[in-house]
């Protein structure tokens, strides 16, 4: 494919606009090169419209956008794009990783560290420690307690030993670990992905899960995962810790874990399989041709659900822009509708089977304005605790290599992902 | 004082001008502010002997330089601190240095020394820190030391170290290059680097360097495609990359026959007959034709390089790394038989979960690979279907996709999604639907009339860009069949007084002006208005205006003379020289004057000409001529620095290239010590060995490149092979031993060859350990890899079955002119209950030369009665079928119960035998297979704690009293799974030990095969409809075309006897002439338990498409087994 010469030169750019943070592996390149990225940003009217490759007289940006930040590469031979985009989430997860959040204002409040972090995660544009392990080996990330002590005492947040995981062969997991309690979590997350249309029929319906583990074991733990029904799962992608060649034969996930959270295998659900949907919308907007006004009547009801209670049910609605104001009744829970953005919330918590949410009430339009032709589609958000809505259930975790006994848990957990009904 | 503390102060003091740069902390003592003396406090600090005092100024120093604040003035206080013993300090110091070196060349010479004798250090990392430093610094001068540092740090004996050598080569190169040719020889050496550390590295400082020198890979070739799963993330793109280009240069196109068909008989070419046509068609065909048909007379095999690759990159597909998952995609479809492409298609869809960016990227290479292979994508329809909160750019590369997969069956579908599109509030999408719409309109004239009503009904839409949108595309469309659409086009006369966007205004009057004499009263009419509105118009209106009048004037003079004169007077008066220069020109040539030249009686031919209906065509098309997943595909523009894809070879270059040889020493070895080993490895099953493969293939290369050395032990393998043609299930674990047995030989060697080589040092050690690791892994990685085989799909274990077979006999010739070799090591040793197939594993070792011939010769007086069929299957495939995908009996799969580590040396497999269970006919037989690995005996082998479901019942295997050592045994156990797939659990115990165990059947094996006639089936069918009947459709897999193979593959995956089909087609001869048209296979069973009855069809139709029917009482049996021989049938 070509000379790798990768990533140059990094600016993190926030929202508005502002530059405020650059980072160069080779020679310097002006900053000025953002404004071609800042003259599209300023023509897109959503951030995420933005082009993530864009083509300059001598360069090529790369960009990302997380949490309202800009991650802006700066590229300037052939490479493949989705190296880049995939390592600047890495760096955004890092980030993540170490602050708990990826804004600006933490990422200014510990700009020493995220340029240590930057200095090792790339060599002279090439990736070089990327995994949480190792990177936290070389550099701490900063704590309450460490950060005072650090002023008091003027020590450093850089790890004095040097990073050995880097030099092993399972470099996700650095060596040393040690806990008194030995604890591993899984949690089971399925996302419900549907389109439903008017009529309440699906459309298009599948399941994504992520399997999010949590490992606080001492030593070099030999983990082995299965499941009761593991022909569930139709396709799947693994941290590298786990063994695919172990998966293709037996359909158990083996692996030394990484020290701490990280996400072992992300699956998906055959669309063969049919999928429950745990609700029903029944709704109807419709808008009159005469009188500027319209009407909104939304009811969510339960359909499978497996006998477990829905939380945290959340609708939202992106009105067409002739929709001035809204004057509703919700029989559940709060809504708030924004004028700027047009975007209706009706935030309703847990579903009652006996006495159905309800929100109805009618819609203001823009006199004069036509009568808007398209009904907006409706996103629902919503939460199932301790069920997987495909069936699947971890049948055991067995360890190996180390003789404590640790304590296991895992949790279901099965939501909504994207969700949306067409009206 | 934290970091934070110190940037916040410096915001503070950036905010107004002239203030000072740092802030007022203790520590700096209360400054005052002046240009000139500004970060005073910084360098005071910084000479302080406090390293508290040092690492705050270096922090705050930093925090400016991230904002992309000037600090070089302090560079003479920083560069001081270079060896500061402060290990936070020394890394912000080098964090600085490399930031302002460039600017500041003969300073940063003073550091130089430091990094120096950081390159003796013992400690390799502090050795590696200091090499990665000191290459960054861009100053020319040091060019000779990093030349002399990287030499040295790719001989270090740490791998990490050679890793950081291999990093810095590029960065010398970008310096200097000049260096070229020393680097390219680094690089070499790197090269031949067997640690997975540096493999990444020194491919990415190959890529960069010298990417053309092509040669250099050949040796390393399968190394790095062994080693390729254990590489990190980063450098597996870059290595699956460059291995792109490689194989393109090295290897036939495996299409090459398709693409032969393709090109011969427009597509519709079946597998029989074909043979003459194509010949006599090729003969006017170019040279290009030609070598294709020699190839295709000479069927195409796989060489095993080329196989080993594709074999090896497939599980990285479910990396979690879009990149490698992209790079993997790619790879296949630029070097997979177009049979395997198909694998990727999930993989991709997978990734359109992931964030946006990543979508967008993917949905670009989906579009373009959707042109070339569209069937692949098509059982993900859905998954492109668009949300209204899809960013635009998603939403129209959804489209593209959604446009390039539309065909015949699933147009109606899409039609109905692209409606509710067309309501969307984005009126880009809107626009981009429209559109989509006209070009299925275009590719599929069955709805061609369907599209333009529903754009017809868009006419009437408020918005006006809609209108505008479904103008153009109409326009496209009517030009295809004008003349049955004169209301359509009277239709759009109308909309002129409404429509104001220009391109549609023009589109209507040109569709007017070309269809004039279709709307002969309107037309005119039209004009006359535009006439009125002349003035007011946009340029390409006008222009659009004159053709019309034009166009007119040359077939109603009468009525039009009149108004044609007066816009073209308009016309040359107009502020544009191109509405000038077409008024002059038309003038000329329809108005006959007497100076008007020859053309002029031509002027209705020139304008009234039929002309060609436009082509809509897709952006992508075309666009894999860029590699895929590159930059250049992307912006479909080649970037700086892009590589072309080479175009396949004709002819293959010397495949020997890749032979590796080693040394003799390493290949003596004693079969104790192996034994021993193998019972002390300890468990690792992730990786394969760094080189083992390679290795052992070598010494096979070596003895092949004629030693006359002359071994006993020989002799015991080639007693193996008379066996060879022996099937049975047994032949896979016997594999999977010979790997292992393979395997330890290698380590054996392995370790004899680390331990020959001089002394080792202290600090080599750990690298030592470090390259021992992979190794240990190696071993149940390899056995992994049989078992694979197994449970994958049957066409992938067809291929793979096969293409063992040829391995082997390959491997036999070659034993067989050498009869007696010098390496008794690749000859194991399984004497103790092991009897046959010694050489399979040859396998994945692949150091043969491609086979002469490649039909395996028939065995079976079996095969050869449908040799034809095979060899049909041979000219289009690149893998041979051998005797053991066709003999039932090896179709057995067997699965594992207890793996040899988690059974600390016992090892059980199972297989459904498909016999009668004599104690219990209401039982399903397992077999299960005992192997003691362990150096000690297991006693009392027996069954305890049986769980199951409710209903299951299990008739126990009578406990095996004794199990010597390195023995086998097998046993046989009932189990009644009540006609569900729930797994039989239990423990499995030894004298010592108890493990827990699960049997899963496969729905397959849930019944047994009764024999039915046709019309016994039909009628049984009769009443098995409704709910108990389930139908799909299916797209046959190209391999799976002819009727042998699917009958066995149905038969592979249910255990359900055949039907004879009506006597014409039963008694087919063994040499079919073309097939009968379109055959249906049927196939019966009852369930064990229950006895209901299972009834699967298979009904072909023309270029693969089938239906499978499954009827059965038991629904959940019947949908599961739709899926499983879907399954079978298709993959």
């Amino acid at each position: 494919m070509g000379p790798t010469e990768m990533i140059h030169s990094l600016f993190l750019i926030n929202h508005t606009g502002d530059i405020f943070l650059e980072k160069h592996w080779k020679s310097v390149i002006s900053r000025s090169v953002c404004d071609y990225f800042l003259e599209v940003k300023e023509k897109a009217v959503e951030p995420e419209n933005v082009p993530p490759v864009l083509q300059t007289p001598h360069h090529y940006l790369i960009s990302i956008y997380r949490d309202k930040l800009f991650f802006l590469s700066v590229i300037q031979t052939e490479v493949p794009p989705l190296f880049v985009i995939e390592f600047l989430h890495r760096v955004a997860d890092t980030f993540q990783d170490y602050f708990g959040e990826c804004s600006e204002s933490i990422i200014k409040d510990n700009v020493v560290t995220v340029y240590e972090l930057l200095e090792e995660m790339l060599d002279n544009g090439f990736p070089l420690a990327t995994e949480s392990n190792v990177l936290k080996e070389m550099i701490k990330p900063p704590t309450i307690l460490r950060s005072v002590v650090n002023t008091l005492t003027g020590s450093s947040n850089v790890g004095d030993k040097l990073p050995t995981g880097q030099l092993s062969n399972i470099p996700w997991r650095r060596a040393g670990v040690k806990y008194t309690n030995n604890e591993a979590y899984f949690d089971v997350i399925e996302e419900i992905d549907a389109i439903l249309d008017k009529s309440g029929m699906t459309v298009f319906a599948e399941i994504q899960g992520v399997i999010e583990a949590c490992t606080r074991l001492s030593g070099m733990p030999d983990l082995t995962l299965s499941f009761m029904n593991p022909r569930l799962l139709d396709d799947v992608s693994f941290h590298p810790c786990v063994r695919f060649k172990r998966w293709e034969a037996e359909r158990v996930l083996s692996f030394i874990p990484p020290d701490g959270n990280f996400t072992l295998m992300t699956y998906h659900v055959s669309a063969q399989n049919l999928v429950a949907i745990p609700v029903y919308v029944k709704q109807n907007i419709s808008f009159f041709e005469t009188g500027s006004c319209g009407r909104l009547d939304i009811t969510i009801g339960p359909k499978q659900t497996m006998g477990k209670m829905v939380e945290g049910l959340m609708v939202t609605v992106h009105m067409p822009k002739a929709v001035l104001s809204v004057n509703l009744t919700a029989s559940q829970g709060n809504y708030t509708y924004d004028l700027a953005t047009k975007v209706l919330v009706w935030d309703i918590g847990k579903l009652n089977p006996q006495k159905l949410p309800n929100l109805r009430g009618t819609l203001s339009v823009q006199s004069g304005a036509p009568t808007p032709e398209e009904n907006p589609a409706l996103d629902i958000k919503m939460k199932i605790q301790q069920l997987a809505i495909s069936g699947l259930k971890v049948n055991r975790l067995d360890m190996y290599g180390e003789k404590y006994k640790p304590f296991k848990g895992v949790k279901y957990m099965t939501k909504a992902g994207k969700f949306q009904v067409r009206t | 004082m934290s970091a934070s503390s110190a940037f916040n102060d410096e915001k503070g003091g950036s905010s107004s001008v002239g203030e000072p740069e740092y802030g007022h902390d203790p520590a700096s003592g209360g400054i005052f502010s002046s240009d000139y003396k500004r970060h005073d406090d910084l360098k005071e600090m910084l000479d302080s002997n406090k390293d508290s005092l040092k690492l705050e100024a270096m922090k705050r120093i930093v925090a400016m330089v991230a904002r992309g604040k000037n600090a070089s003035d302090l560079f003479p206080a920083v560069v001081k601190n270079v060896a500061c013993k402060n290990i936070e300090v020394k890394k912000l110091v080098y964090v600085y240095l490399v930031r302002y070196a460039e600017e500041q060349q003969d300073l940063a010479l003073l550091s130089i020394s430091t990094f120096q004798r950081g390159l003796k250090d013992p400690n390799q990392l502090i050795r590696a820190s200091a090499l990665r430093v000191l290459s960054s610094i861009r100053v020319t001068i040091i060019v000779p030391i990093m030349m002399l540092a990287i030499k040295e740090a790719a001989s270090d004996m740490s791998p990490y170290v050679r890793k950081t050598a291999a990093h810095a080569i590029p960065k010398l190169y970008s310096l200097d290059p000049e260096q070229k040719d020393q680097l390219i020889e680094v690089i070499e050496k790197l090269l031949a680097d067997k640690t997975t550390l540096v493999a990444g590295s020194v491919v990415m400082a190959f890529e960069e360097v010298c990417p053309e020198r092509i040669d250099l890979i050949h040796k390393n070739y399968r190394k790095l495609c062994n080693l390729l799963i254990d590489v990190e993330e980063w450098g597996q793109v870059v290595i699956i990359n460059m291995l792109t280009r490689y194989a393109r240069t090295q290897f036939l196109n495996p299409n090459i026959n398709e693409s032969l068909l393709e090109e011969g008989g427009g597509g519709e070419k079946t597998f029989y007959g074909s043979e003459e046509e194509t010949d006599e068609d090729d003969e006017d065909k170019d040279k290009k034709a030609e070598v294709a048909t020699m190839a295709k007379r000479k069927p195409y095999v796989m060489d095993p390089d080329h196989r080993l690759l594709l074999r090896n990159t497939k599980p990285l597909l479910q990396s979690r790394n879009a990149a490698v998952v992209m790079a993997v995609a790619q790879l296949y479809f630029h070097l997979a038989p177009k049979a395997e492409v198909g694998v990727i298609a999930k993989a991709l869809v997978r990734l359109l979960r992931s964030h946006s960016e990543v979508q967008y990227v993917v949905l670009q290479n989906v579009a373009t690979m959707t042109i070339k292979r569209r069937g692949m994508f098509e059982p993900y329809l859905k998954s492109f279907y668009i949300r209204s909160t899809d960013p635009t750019q998603i939403k129209v590369l959804k489209l593209e996709v959604l446009t390039n997969l539309a065909n015949e069956t699933n147009i109606s579908t899409i039609l109905r999604e692209f409606q509710t599109y067309i309501k969307s509030m984005d009126k880009d999408f809107v626009a981009a639907t429209i559109q989509a719409i006209g070009r299925c309109a275009t590719n599929i004239g069955e709805v061609r009339d369907t599209c333009l009503n529903g754009l017809v009904q868009l006419l009437s839409n408020r918005d006006e860009l809609v209108v505008a949108e479904s103008v153009v595309v109409i326009k496209k469309l009517l030009q295809m069949q004008p003349e049955k659409h004169s209301d359509i086009i009277k239709h759009m006369a109308k909309l002129i007084d409404n429509i104001q966007v220009p391109m549609a205004r023009a589109s209507i009057l040109w569709l007017i002006g070309e269809y004039c004499e279709h709307v002969p009263k309107i037309s005119p009419d039209v004009l006359r208005k535009m006439a009125k509105s002349f003035t007011n118009e946009e340029d390409i209106v006008k222009l659009q205006i004159i053709n019309l009048a034009a166009k007119l004037y040359l077939t109603n003079s009468k009525q039009t003379k009149l108004l044609t004169q007066y816009v073209l007077n308009l016309a040359k008066y107009d502020q544009n020289y191109d509405i000038r220069d077409r008024a002059r020109f038309i003038r000329q040539l329809i108005v006959p004057t007497e100076k008007s030249g020859a053309l002029s009686k031509y002027a209705k031919k020139l304008f009234l000409a039929l002309k060609p209906a436009p082509v809509l065509e897709s952006p992508f098309k075309d666009r894999d001529h860029f590699q895929l997943g590159s930059l250049s595909h992307l912006l479909n523009a080649k970037a700086g620095g892009y590589q072309e894809l080479p175009d396949w070879p004709e002819a293959a270059p010397d495949p020997s290239v890749r032979n590796v040889e080693v040394p003799e020493w390493t290949k003596c070895s004693s079969r104790e010590k192996r034994k021993e080993k193998k019972v002390e490895k300890p468990f690792y099953s992730d990786s394969e060995g760094e080189s083992g493969p390679t290795e052992s293939a070598d010494s096979e290369s070596d003895s092949a490149n004629g030693s006359e050395s002359v071994s006993g032990s020989e002799a015991s393998g080639s007693g193996s092979e008379s066996e060879e043609s022996e099937e049975g299930s047994e032949s896979e674990e016997e594999e999977e031993e010979d790997e292992e047995d393979e395997e330890k030989d290698k380590k054996k060697k392995k370790k004899e060859l680390k331990k020959k080589p001089v002394q080792e040092s202290e600090s080599e050690q750990s690298s030592e350990e470090e390259e021992r690791k992979p190794e240990r892994k190696s071993k149940p990685r390899k056995s992994d890899s049989e078992t694979e085989s197994d449970d994958e799909e049957e066409s992938e274990s067809e291929s793979s079955q096969s293409e063992s077979d040829e391995s082997e006999s390959e491997a036999e010739v070659k034993k067989k002119k050498k009869a007696a070799q010098s390496k008794p090591p690749a000859k194991p040793v399984k004497t103790d209950g092991k009897k046959e197939k010694k050489e399979m594993s040859l396998l994945d070792l692949d150091d043969f030369e491609p086979a002469p011939s490649p039909q395996v010769t028939p065995v079976n007086s079996f095969l050869s009665s449908s040799l034809v069929t095979d060899l049909e299957g041979l000219s289009l495939s690149d893998s041979v079928l051998s005797p053991a995908t066709i003999a039932p009996s090896s179709a057995l799969k067997s699965y594992e119960l207890l793996h040899r580590i988690t059974g600390e040396g016992l090892s059980v497999e199972y297989c459904f035998s498909r016999q009668p269970f004599s104690p219990d006919a209401n039982m399903v037989a397992v077999q299960i297979q005992f192997t003691n690995n362990a150096t000690s005996d297991t006693k009392n082998l027996h069954m305890e704690d049986v769980k199951l479901q409710s209903g299951m019942r299990v008739k126990e295997f009578p406990e095996i009293e004794l199990l010597p050592a390195g023995e086998t045994t097998t046993a046989v156990m009932g189990i009644d799974f009540c006609d569900s797939t729930q797994a039989a659990n239990f423990q499995l115990c030894t004298h010592t030990r108890k493990f827990f165990v699960s049997i899963q059947p496969p729905v397959g094996e849930l019944m047994r095969p009764i024999f039915l006639t046709e019309n016994e089936f039909k009628k049984e069918q009769g009443q098995l409809m409704g709910m108990n009947e389930i139908t799909e459709r299916l797209t046959l897999d190209v391999k799976c075309r002819n009727e042998h193979t699917i009958v066995q593959r149905v038969t592979t995956a249910a255990n359900l006897s055949r039907v004879p089909c009506g006597s014409d087609k039963e008694c087919s001869p063994p040499v079919p002439p073309p097939p009968p048209d379109h055959p249906v296979h049927r196939f019966a069973g009852r369930t064990v338990t229950s006895s209901s009855l299972v009834l699967v069809t298979v009904a072909t139709k023309a270029e693969g498409a089938a239906q499978l029917t499954v009827n059965c009482e038991k629904m959940v049996i019947g949908t599961m087994l739709v899926k499983d021989i879907l399954q079978a049938l298709t993959q």
